[in-house]
């Protein structure tokens, strides 16, 4: 048999349970898959449905004694792997198929040198002598990308960015030259730019050296740019199998259909995202029947009753779903004339709902700085300060969503505290209708605060966990007298649970009985509570899984249309912006350098930072795909931003000017205004 | 860094003078020097003159802050404030009731306590960190769970147990080494060795205990997992990467201690016959010795932030990640 044909990888079966050998909770519940040589396969599914443990379980690297093995083979080559022992399995191990992780701040050993963790592998594995692997050290920094590689060998993991962790990361993982990588969520924890630079490196190494790689990934938008076959998992099992045009053009599964409905975009922005009712099964029961077939609107007699079998489709595709058996055709037309009336229906009724238009501005900042001092010496002297917020305008609008954009670090969130005086601004003003904030004190502000709130990016984070649902809600009514007494009070909870889409028995639970975007629900919920007109949201869908993102869309969307809400929408996420904003504002380094109406900014981007920002996006229409522009480096540091234009750095398009003076605004027409010297 | 140190030797100033004002009132005049002297003297036949006597000949006669009938800056120098409290400043801690210099005493017996305490602390971190590393290894095993059933049985028995058992078994009826008593030089090991394992053995149960949930934390981090991917064995994992940074927490406990070692054990002390400033201590309190007793409060303050300084200091040697600035 050639090399064509004979898998680099071969799974077939493999279980994974954990807990209680009595109540096992299936984590990997029977997979099978094979992976090439030389090719990307992705693994795609929501968050808990069993990717990582199947990654685990490859490495058998699996949390013992909780996690088990307990079926299937995994053949690497011709061995299986499940029969070696833990000692073989070691030379397996970062020697053959190593692995990457999501988390690059945490997956480093802090207190061991860059150098020294690269070297550990290459000492493990090979019989070199110590003069060689350094050399080898220093060709792997080369490798990913990091400049100096001399100098950097001594630097410890927290002196580097995000994005350079992660390409020492690879460095690790790649030092002894394996045949299969399994890249876990690699760029999940970075911003779009730096995501894609991570991506075109791991490319570049994997035709280097012509080895094979397992993706696992939520994001539909990476596997449509990056691999060659791909598989869905759900709740423990793969449902479908296909090549990446196959699945792009065709997606057969009702589930991975439900994932690119729930994607926002501009497309959609006149209609509410599809969502998947119900939540994921609990996988500690044995399952009988189909699934998806609880949460599936295409579900019918048989996907309650039997377990659905596998149906190939098209050479490579193949799907785990009792829509594609062949004596159950005519049900499978009928379902499809069902859901495309469905969908014709939605985008009619939101279209004819009349939406009042507002435009008076309700909450402005004008001049905005926000600068943190930093102390040195012996008399804690202030020797500099972080430019945090750098001199910026904003305006909020009656009914409006603003989205302030930009990659971490930039200083959106620091904005957002300080328009609502939670961090007191250095200098400039911040007016709510006629009152100056900057000024305002005390009592007074306590007062005005229930105009404005906030809800936080991390819904796990957020929320009180000593406190009932109930309790959370009423503090804020409390503080601000809202409801004169409890039995008021108590009824509003009621229509502020209902109207966020939660049964109003939950005011009687705790914080963590709920799943994630639930706990949004909850968060914004007690944001309502003291009825204010604007709502500052940073990040709230980034720690969501893609249908409960839409959940949550769909909810602020549908509370803007009702009740007249403003939004300031802090995020990185541009589909989610082309969704949502009327107005963008894109921040670099603490100031704003490009805003407008959404339509015109995103159309017709012109700051060349916006124009990158938006081309390292990974798109899924592939019509449309746009070239890459690819920024070298990373955000400097606020502390001592470049001179001239803070983004003269990494600008493809430098003139000598920018390097001298920071641009003024430019009028591109009357609403969209941009800062370059390019214009 | 040395920026830092300076600073925070500057802040410890105005603790201790907080320390000095605190130990002040309470010896002085919480307790009033009458108070003191019929105490010492004894409860019956105590006469007003033998009393203006007692407190004359240890110079407790004098106003507490604000000496009135003096002249010029003697008013404030010819206090009981000035005299017993502001001299600890230069440990400068006056005699003691039997009129022997304190100073002088605490310089001598510190020798004997530091005997004992630096192996108790040494070979217990030793003994403590390689048990818990060795249930760390074998967690959620039985070797695991009868280990810290041990640890629990361990720190539950009082120390005085230890202390009484360790003398019977290995004094008493092993004749190993003598139950008790002290000597210079060589010689001393043989009363050292059964007070250093008593003391060892004593703190095992909560050392082991703590430094296994430590470690235990460490092992779930995501670092672990990379080191494992490599293809790592679970000792190189455990003694390459767990204990390195399981040191972090580690240290915060431990090193703010060392200091105080020369403060020597109350308990230990006593019953073993050592002559360090631990017994010394003990026996202060017993005679009613105000003037040791306040001397050792305001040494153990001094010593106790010497021993925050030197943690945040240690931080930086196993932390790459603390800068002191």
């Amino acid at each position: 048999m050639s090399d064509q044909d004979q898998p680099l990888l071969r799974i077939t079966g493999l279980k994974t349970w954990f807990g209680d050998p009595a109540h096992p909770v299936r984590v990997v519940d029977d997979i099978s898959f094979d992976i090439f040589k030389g090719e990307t396969f992705a693994l795609l599914g929501e968050s808990g449905c069993g990717k990582s443990m199947t990654a685990l379980s490859m490495m058998q690297l699996v949390p013992s004694p909780a996690g088990k093995i307990v079926a299937g083979e995994v053949h690497l080559k011709s061995q299986d792997l499940l029969q070696l022992s833990e000692r073989q399995m070691r030379t397996v191990r970062g020697k053959h198929m190593s692995m990457i992780f999501q988390e690059p701040m945490t997956s480093l050993n802090p207190v061991l040198t860059i150098g020294e963790q690269i070297a550990e592998v290459l000492r493990l594995h090979s019989s070199d002598n110590e003069a060689s692997i350094q050399a080898q050290v220093i060709d792997a920094l080369n490798a990913v990308g990091i400049p100096d590689p001399q100098q950097r060998l001594q630097d410890y993991p927290h002196q580097l960015s995000g994005g350079m962790k992660q390409r020492v990361m690879i460095a690790i993982a790649l030092a002894a030259k394996p045949e299969l990588l399994i890249a876990d969520e690699p760029t999940t924890a970075l911003d779009v730019t730096i995501q894609a630079q991570v991506m075109d490196l791991l490319r570049k190494r994997q035709n280097n050296l012509g080895m094979a790689m397992l993706l696992i990934t939520h994001d539909l938008g990476i596997v449509a740019d990056r691999v060659d076959r791909l598989a869905v998992m759900y709740a423990g099992e793969l449902v479908e199998q296909a090549s990446r045009e196959e699945f792009f053009n065709n997606a057969a599964h009702p589930y991975s259909r439900k994932l690119f409905a729930a994607l926002p975009n501009l497309g959609k922005r006149e209609q509410s995202l599809e969502t998947i009712k119900g939540n994921v099964p609990a996988l500690d029961t044995e399952f009988k029947a189909c699934r998806f077939a609880d949460r599936c609107d295409r579900a019918w007699g048989l996907c309650h009753t039997e377990k659905p079998q596998w149906h190939k489709l098209a050479d490579g595709h193949q799907v785990l779903c009792h829509l594609y058996a062949h004596d159950v055709t005519q049900v499978k037309i009928d379902n499809i004339v069902s859901l495309k009336e469905k969908t014709d229906k939605t985008i009619k009724s939101s279209k004819n709902e009349s939406m009042p238009v507002y435009n008076h501005v309700l909450m402005q900042a004008k001049g905005l700085k926000v600068h943190f001092p930093i102390r040195k010496g012996l008399f804690r002297r202030i020797s500099n300060y972080v430019y945090a917020v750098d001199n910026i305008d904003l305006e909020l609008r009656k009914g409006r969503t603003l989205a302030l954009v930009g990659e971490s670090g930039c200083g959106k969130t620091t904005a957002g505290k300080a328009l609502l005086q939670l961090i007191r601004p250095t200098a400039g003003r911040v007016s709510y209708l006629d009152n100056e904030l900057t000024e305002i004190k005390g009592k007074a502000l306590q007062r005005l605060r229930a105009h404005f709130q906030i809800i936080f990016q991390d819904p796990y984070a957020s929320l009180n966990p000593r406190m009932m649902v109930g309790d959370i809600l009423e503090e804020g009514m409390q503080a601000q007298n809202i409801g004169s007494h409890t039995t008021e009070r108590q009824q509003r909870i009621d229509k502020l649970l209902e109207q966020v889409g939660l049964p109003v028995t939950a005011k009687y639970r705790y914080p963590h009985e709920f799943s994630g975007g639930q706990r949004q629900r909850i968060s914004i919920a007690r944001a309502l509570a003291v009825e204010p007109d604007i709502l500052i949201c940073d990040e709230p869908t980034s720690a969501l899984d893609v249908s409960v993102q839409a959940q949550t869309l769909n909810l602020l969307k549908d509370l803007q249309d009702r009740l007249g809400l403003s939004y300031l929408f802090i995020t990185h996420n541009i589909s989610v912006v082309e969704y949502l904003a009327h107005e963008i504002a894109v921040m670099y380094l603490g100031r704003i350098v490009e805003q407008g109406p959404v339509e015109s900014v995103l159309s017709e981007p012109q700051h060349p930072y916006t124009q990158a920002l938006l081309s390292a996006v990974p798109v899924i229409d592939k019509e449309h795909s746009r070239e890459v522009i690819k920024l070298e480096g990373e955000l400097p540091s606020p502390i001592n931003p470049p001179e001239g234009c803070h983004f003269h750095p990494r600008c493809p398009q430098v003139k000598d000017e920018c390097k001298q003076i920071y641009p003024e605004v430019t009028q591109i027409d009357s609403e969209h205004q941009v800062r370059c010297h390019l214009y | 860094m040395f920026a830092y140190i300076i600073r925070r030797t500057l802040y410890a100033i105005p603790i201790l003078i907080g320390v000095n004002l605190l130990t002040f009132s309470l010896f002085f005049v919480v307790n009033s020097p009458d108070d003191m002297a019929r105490m010492h003297l004894g409860m019956k036949r105590v006469t007003p003159e033998s009393i203006d006597k007692w407190k004359q000949e240890r110079g407790y006669d004098k106003p507490l802050l604000y000496n009135a009938s003096a002249e010029g800056i003697e008013k404030v120098s010819d206090t009981i404030f000035f005299d017993k409290s502001l001299r600890l400043f230069v440990f400068d801690f006056g005699s003691a009731d039997d009129g022997r210099d304190i100073g002088f005493d605490i310089s001598q017996r510190m020798w004997a306590s530091l005997a004992i305490a630096l192996p108790v602390f040494i070979v217990g971190i030793l003994v403590n960190i390689t048990f818990a590393m060795l249930l760390a290894f074998f967690r959620a095993t039985y070797i695991d769970i009868w280990g810290v059933v041990l640890c629990v049985i361990l720190m539950s028995i009082s120390s005085l147990f230890y202390i009484i058992g360790g003398q019977f078994l290995v004094g008493k009826l092993l004749h190993l080494v003598p139950i008790s008593g002290y000597d210079t030089g060589v010689s001393a090991i043989k009363f050292l060795v059964l007070p250093v394992i008593i003391g060892v053995i004593g703190g095992i149960g909560a050392g082991s205990r703590w430094y296994r949930t430590i470690f235990l934390e460490e092992i779930n981090k995501d670092y672990v997992r990379t080191a494992r991917a490599k293809g790592l064995s679970e000792i190189r994992v455990l003694f390459k990467h767990v204990l390195k940074n399981a040191m972090i927490p580690i240290l915060t406990g431990v090193v703010v201690v060392i200091p105080l070692l020369f403060m020597g054990s109350l308990i230990t002390e006593s019953f073993f016959g050592i002559p360090g400033l631990g017994s010394y201590t003990i026996d202060a309190i017993q005679n009613q010795d105000f003037a040791i007793v306040r001397a050792m409060v305001f040494l153990g303050s001094v010593l106790y932030i010497i021993g925050l300084i030197l943690t945040d200091i240690s931080y930086t040697m196993v932390d790459p990640r603390v800068r002191l600035e």
